[in-house]
């Protein structure tokens, strides 16, 4: 790991007006690693340790000034439990010609804490983020049969963007 | 991509009785808003009936009630109760069996495809919410008064 992540900045990640004010949304800390890679499993079915402490180093520990980790827990005694979710985003500029805008490169939510608002704390934190950032604009890429996360996106207000994704078979 | 005018009626009938779920809406009065003919509605809600999208109340006031899952029923759950999506759903040409009927059914079932995930991920909720947004721009009133 190549660095680890500051401690968080309580006045900019307060997220007291957040969707359920059961949920506090912060900053990813080494501590919250394991409940996200086994998050992950438990919902994609695939662990990914090393793609996962990768992401913390990268997402969670460096230019916190453009990319962000954060992580939902409950608040209250037990606020330190359970992890209820993560999603990770970055700001980038000029990809594909693109003026600087959020990308969100990941979102999970504990399948047994879903409906619950946990998805959309986590959704209007990282908007938070990234407006505070100075970008007016945030983005995403979904498969198109991942019905659920298609769903909550569009819920969230996400239209089509400008731009469509190829791809080729590589023979 | 142009919908069925049974489909659009559905949608437009739906996202009005969803606005307010406990509301009973006339055949009328939604036809009224959106220009169309009472008969033509009547057969579009009977079918949203079948589906369990709305129920009928009889009385005085009778009319419809939406009685489904605003937040999971999406636009293509509405749109397949009236018409089959795809470009060229169950015909059979010769042209198919080409290799350019092929190619040009790759392109054809790729625009299928998304057309398929934008109406399937979209909810009616998801649709009120943008009609609010709408609303909000234009200052228009975006559901029926009584």
């Amino acid at each position: 790991m190549r660095s680890q992540p500051r401690a968080e900045c309580p006045s900019r990640f307060d997220f007291s007006a957040s969707a359920n004010s059961a949920i506090a949304v912060r900053r990813v800390r080494v501590s919250d690693i394991l409940q996200v890679i086994a998050l992950d499993e438990r919902v994609t079915g695939l662990a990914k340790p090393d793609y996962w402490k990768d992401a913390l180093s990268r997402y969670g520990g460096s230019r916190l000034h453009d990319r962000a980790f954060l992580v939902a827990k409950r608040r209250g005694p037990q606020s330190e439990s359970t992890l209820l979710g993560f999603i990770i985003g970055e700001i980038r500029a000029w990809e594909f010609g693109s003026a600087p805008c959020g990308w969100i490169l990941a979102l999970s939510v504990e399948p047994r804490a879903r409906l619950s608002g946990v998805g959309q704390s986590l959704f209007n934190a990282i908007a938070t983020e990234f407006k505070e950032a100075g970008v007016n604009r945030m983005r995403t890429m979904v498969a198109r049969d991942n019905r659920l996360h298609l769903m909550f996106f569009r819920s969230e207000g996400m239209m089509a963007g400008p731009y469509l994704q190829l791809e080729k078979e590589l023979d | 991509m142009k919908l069925q005018i049974s489909s659009q009626i559905a949608i437009f009938a739906l996202l009005e009785l969803a606005a307010v779920p406990e509301r009973q809406l006339a055949v009328a009065e939604i036809g009224e808003k959106y220009g169309v003919s009472s008969h033509h509605l009547a057969k579009v809600m009977q079918a949203l009936a079948r589906a369990g999208l709305v129920r009928a109340v009889r009385g005085a006031r009778g009319g419809y009630q939406f009685c489904g899952n605003a937040r999971r029923t999406t636009l293509l759950d509405v749109i397949r109760l009236f018409e089959e999506l795809g470009s060229a759903e169950g015909r059979s040409e010769k042209w198919e069996a080409t290799a350019e009927g092929v190619a040009l059914r790759e392109v054809l079932t790729e625009m299928d495809d998304i057309a398929g995930a934008t109406l399937g991920s979209i909810t009616l909720a998801t649709m009120r919410k943008l009609v609010g947004r709408r609303q909000a721009y234009t200052g228009q009133a975006s559901v029926i008064s009584h």
